[in-house]
């Protein structure tokens, strides 16, 4: 098991160091240089490009910008009087964005239980149904579409939530509802396959011969087994999570990191929009390894394979 | 009783007349595999109407446009933001334009990068998948780890950043989708051409002197072409879905050119006095993904009957 994760952890640093790798040569690529000052004449552009570095070759550049991130440095932002990126990505703003998506994350995966043990033990009923159509929706209309309807109609129409910002707890339920939204359909729909597949299990029916009431099998038995495999959608709940943040973010005005990066996108400030990918590559790299490990934990005959199919 | 009282004749026990060939005609005409599955099809109501709203929808973003006598571009400052009239079916956005016209050819744009961007997708994918599975060894240890590199980096990164360094616009768009969705893509087909290699048929034909063009032409192409299409089904909608999103944070299509995404990006700013902005392309959009995902849904259960759940 400890070889089983050293590999995982392994791999990881090495896709984290591919992803670094190529953030900075695409970042040479990018059209522009930070002094395209009119007032600037060539030989004050040569002092401020020889200050930072920016004359020296590539390669040099290269291993500088490596060795900044092996201790934590992404560079100053461009916009923001050159504040350093990480004071900018890691403070307050990652705390709300984990906020909110932490809240989301719970809410959506109760929901999804909730809902697709109901379709399983109900199966091919109006629940069952009411149910997938839920799913159906919940996966296939994108936050971008959901946010703005929802706040026009509880917000503005009906007023009982803030329309946007985030100054009291209230202010995040509405945007927590969108995200836990697309994260509870997926989870209803693995939970439901899932339920099905164990209830046509041996064990079952001999439970049920025990004479177990009906909630001691669902609750003992059908449903323990069946959350294993919610482990396979750790990485699909990260990724709509953090779609999801960038979106709801947006949409509610709220000062997360999703919201900040968006409006990086606007003002061109690449120096944090590429310290922001990291962190989100890093975030994606982590479910990864999460995922792995447990699966290895979960099911010891992943281990012997030593990669998943 | 009667027949204890029918006089058992000798001529009763003569045989019918039927050759050894007769006997063994099959009566039935014969079904394959595609109509087989039509007919499961046809059964799928839900399906079949998703593929009919589909059709409705290609439908009006081609010909759309040329139902009003206005165009998408075309101003028209004293007629701002009207809502739904007879002039106007959509009503008209801040500029006066046809919102009718503009909803179509967004509807128009974001079919066309989401075919084509499917379209690369699944080409490559194929191409790579098909073989790595075909040749195996170390031809295929080699091309899985750059496919595990790939998939282990997080999508929604790698488009940001291309999308960062080309101009936004159809064609770079298209690829940036395509780039990340092919690895699902080539995993998939080279799972099915690992199995069909084992399968009898296919070593049949080898033993009896195919070549490799013969073999892949007739036994491996007919055999993967099921996946291929229920992929289509589930790639499509989500290269709708990351065209919109990537207009709706400003990196996609750039106005005064229109996507649905970027159609739903400025009609959810609107949308507290103009919600006509934001209703129509949202369920244009909504209605897209949804009858994809349930058309998917219906085409996996008639091609491959053992994925129903």
């Amino acid at each position: 098991m400890l070889r089983y994760t050293l590999k995982r952890l392994v791999n990881a640093f090495i896709i984290l160091f591919i992803i670094a790798t190529v953030s900075w040569m695409l970042m040479q690529l990018l059209p522009g240089s930070p002094f395209n000052d009119e007032k600037l004449t060539d030989a004050a552009k040569a002092q401020l490009e020889a200050k930072y570095g920016l004359d020296d070759p590539l390669l040099v550049q290269y291993a500088r910008y490596m060795g900044n991130l092996a201790q934590g440095d992404l560079g100053n932002s461009y916009a923001f009087n050159g504040t350093p990126v990480v004071d900018i990505i890691l403070g307050e703003r990652l705390a709300v964005s984990a906020f909110l998506g932490t809240q989301a994350l719970i809410v959506g995966t109760l929901i999804g239980i909730l809902l697709g043990s109901i379709s399983a033990m109900r199966h091919n009923t109006l629940w069952d149904k009411s149910s997938a159509a839920f799913s159906v929706i919940g996966i296939s209309v994108p936050s971008f579409v959901l946010a703005p309807l929802l706040q026009l109609w509880l917000a503005v129409k009906l007023e009982i939530f803030p329309i946007a910002f985030f100054d009291s707890w209230w202010h995040s339920v509405l945007p927590s509802l969108v995200l836990a939204i697309a994260v509870g359909a997926v989870v209803a729909t693995y939970t439901r396959a899932e339920m099905l597949e164990v209830f046509g299990q041996d064990y079952v029916t001999l439970a049920r011969s025990k004479g177990l009431s009906r909630v001691a099998v669902v609750t003992r038995h059908v449903l323990r087994n069946s959350m294993i495999p919610l482990v396979t959608i750790l990485v699909p709940l990260a990724a709509a999570l953090l779609t999801g943040t960038l979106i709801v973010e947006t949409v509610f005005s709220i000062p997360g990191i999703g919201e900040q990066f968006v409006r990086s996108i606007f003002i061109n400030d690449y120096s944090v929009i590429m310290g922001t990918t990291l962190l989100f590559a890093v975030f994606f790299v982590a479910s990864y390894l999460v995922q792995d490990i447990l699966y290895g934990i979960i099911d010891p005959r992943i281990r012997v394979a030593g990669t998943k199919e | 009783m009667e027949i204890r009282d029918r006089q058992l004749t000798p001529e009763l026990f003569e045989p019918a007349g039927l050759g050894a060939e007769e006997a063994e005609r099959i009566s039935g005409p014969s079904i394959g595999f595609w109509g087989d599955a039509w007919r499961r099809l046809k059964k799928n109501r839900v399906a079949l109407v998703s593929a009919a709203l589909i059709l409705l929808v290609i439908a009006l973003a081609v010909v759309g446009p040329y139902l009003t006598p206005y165009t998408s571009i075309e101003q028209d400052l004293r007629q701002q933001n009207q809502g739904p009239t007879g002039s106007y079916w959509f009503g008209t956005d801040n500029f006066g334009r046809s919102m009718f016209d503009r909803v179509w050819e967004g509807t128009r744009v974001s079919l066309y990068i989401a075919f084509l961007a499917t379209a690369l997708d699944l080409g490559i994918g194929m191409f790579y998948g098909a073989i790595s599975a075909y040749y195996g060894g170390k031809i295929d240890n080699v091309m899985q780890r750059v496919v595990e590199v790939l998939v282990g980096v997080p999508s929604l990164v790698i488009i940001i950043l291309l999308m960062l360094i080309f101009n936004p616009g159809i064609l770079s768009i298209t690829i940036a989708i395509a780039f990340t969705s092919w690895t699902s893509t080539a995993r998939l087909i080279r799972g099915q051409v690992l199995r069909l290699k084992e399968q009898e048929f296919f070593l049949a034909s080898r033993t009896l002197g195919a070549r490799t063009p013969r073999l892949i032409l007739k036994h491996l192409i007919p055999n993967v072409l099921y996946i291929v299409i229920i992929t289509l089904m589930f790639t499509v909608p989500s290269a709708i879905f990351f065209e919109a999103f990537l207009s709706f944070i400003g990196l996609g299509i750039q106005v005064p050119d229109a996507s649905l995404g970027a159609l739903i990006n400025v009609g959810a700013d609107e949308m507290r006095f103009y919600p006509h902005l934001l209703v129509f392309p949202a369920i244009v959009l909504c209605l897209l993904t949804i009858s994809f995902r349930l058309l998917g849904d219906g085409l996996r259960d008639a091609l491959d009957p053992r994925m129903r759940k």
